[in-house]
């Protein structure tokens, strides 16, 4: 998967928008901007009233690099989560397997993210060193959700702000497999699978950082 | 295509009909979308759902009739099951949850595509092909990750900022949906690290048919 990313993101340097020229997209975006507004039923969003937010990112380095060090960083956290948790011995069986895959799955993130800054011409994030309270196998499950929740609306509060479609594609294919996370650790921990109710809210760079920040050490 | 070599048959056999048989531009790309996942597996669907979107000139509002197609579809089909997938306890309070997103679902992207001065997609009828729960569940894990990757095929090719935003508002609910629909069956709710995409040539000669 990443040796694919990597190859498209080589060949496709186009920018969005050029890419909808392309694609045969419409041009009107500015009238679908005007047009759809907060009151149609769906979610908004935290870069609805500036219309861009590339800027949110910008301490992780320039446009859709800055993006991609954001979630490479949450990534390692996730990855390096997992790994401690394995080796913690609070899980077995069916739930120590799903941990195990989950765990391989954010690593395959970091590998795929970190090849894609590379391939824009930018230097991947430092692996973030962490710590993480194991107590009890209910305390890390909730951990557990509250780190996975927190990832997919993540994903989802910089969609928009990313320029190269290819990119885009790769961050939407995680997204989601962040939301299949999510749901699962919420279903173990009997909590609704959906919490946002039909629609799932977005977080901003901001409140993210400041969530994961306690497991931040160096 | 012979049935014993579709990587989903199930998906081959749900029917998407307009009352009128004159089928509209997103109920064909929703009908090439299934034969993709039916023919070569879901990693086919986003390929196939970009490629088909890149071709028709809709622009967002006709990505969005195609969402509103799709909508209908699991809309319709957890309505149904309501009353027929035979579901009790767990599962027959989860039908009820999901048929109740997607429903939200399709008055959102009605809404927002009447914002953007379009004709909201009519609703086609639709054909499920299960006997049983079990056969239900089959269907309904195939139908959430086929959304899923319609919804992810779909993205880049969104214009507008506040359209993408929304479109992975509820492709999220989607994901969250098969994994818990996945659960039920025993099932790896999170099969992969990437949705994987095969070649689009590929897909595309495979459901030619449905495109004419």
């Amino acid at each position: 998967m990443p040796e694919r990313k990597e190859r498209e993101i080589e060949t496709r340097g186009v920018s969005r928008r050029r890419f909808m020229a392309l694609g045969g997209g419409s041009a009107a975006a500015a009238a679908f901007l005007a047009a759809c507004g907060d009151d149609d039923g769906m979610t908004t969003t935290t870069m609805g009233a500036s219309g861009r937010g590339s800027d949110e990112t910008a301490q992780f380095g320039k446009g859709d690099v800055g993006i991609l060090n954001y979630a490479l960083t949450l990534e390692y956290l996730e990855t390096a989560f997992y790994a401690e948790v394995v080796k913690s011995g609070l899980f077995e069986g069916g739930d120590l397997e799903t941990i195990r895959k989950f765990g391989s799955e954010e690593a395959q993130h970091v590998a795929a993210l970190t090849a894609a800054v590379k391939e824009l011409g930018g230097k991947p994030a430092p692996k973030p060193k962490t710590e993480f309270p194991l107590e009890s196998a209910k305390t890390v499950l909730e951990l557990a959700g509250t780190v996975e929740n927190l990832g997919a609306a993540a994903y989802l509060g910089q969609a928009a702000n990313i320029e190269s479609p290819e990119v885009l594609a790769s961050a939407l294919a995680i997204h989601s497999v962040e939301g299949r996370h999510a749901a699962t650790l919420n279903t173990l921990l009997g909590q609704s699978i959906t919490p946002d109710g039909a629609f799932a809210k977005p977080a901003d760079v901001k409140s993210v950082l400041k969530s994961v920040e306690p497991f931040i050490v160096g | 295509m012979s049935n014993q070599e579709l990587a989903h048959p199930e998906l081959a056999g749900v029917e998407v009909a307009e009352d009128s048989g004159d089928l509209s531009r997103s109920e064909v790309i929703l009908k090439g979308a299934l034969a993709a996942g039916a023919v070569y597996g879901l990693g086919m669907v986003a390929p196939f759902v970009r490629r088909a979107l890149a071709a028709s000139e809709g622009g967002d509002v006709g990505i969005l009739n195609f969402a509103l197609t799709l909508e209908y579809l699991e809309a319709d089909f957890y309505a149904e099951a309501r009353r027929r997938a035979g579901a009790s306890g767990e599962l027959k309070g989860l039908i009820g949850l999901l048929a109740m997103d997607e429903q939200q679902h399709v008055e959102a992207l009605s809404a927002s595509v009447k914002k953007l001065g379009g004709k909201p997609a009519a609703k086609p009828k639709f054909d499920f092909p299960y006997s049983n729960t079990a056969g239900f569940l089959a269907l309904a894990q195939t139908l959430e990750d086929t959304g899923v990757s319609a919804y992810n095929g779909a993205g880049p090719m969104i214009a507008s900022k506040e359209v993408l935003a929304a479109a992975g508002g509820i492709v999220q609910v989607e994901a969250r949906h098969a994994a818990a629909i996945r659960l039920q069956n025993e099932a790896e709710p999170s099969p992969a690290a990437f949705d994987p995409a095969l070649d689009e040539a590929q897909v595309l000669k495979a459901v030619e048919p449905f495109l004419a």
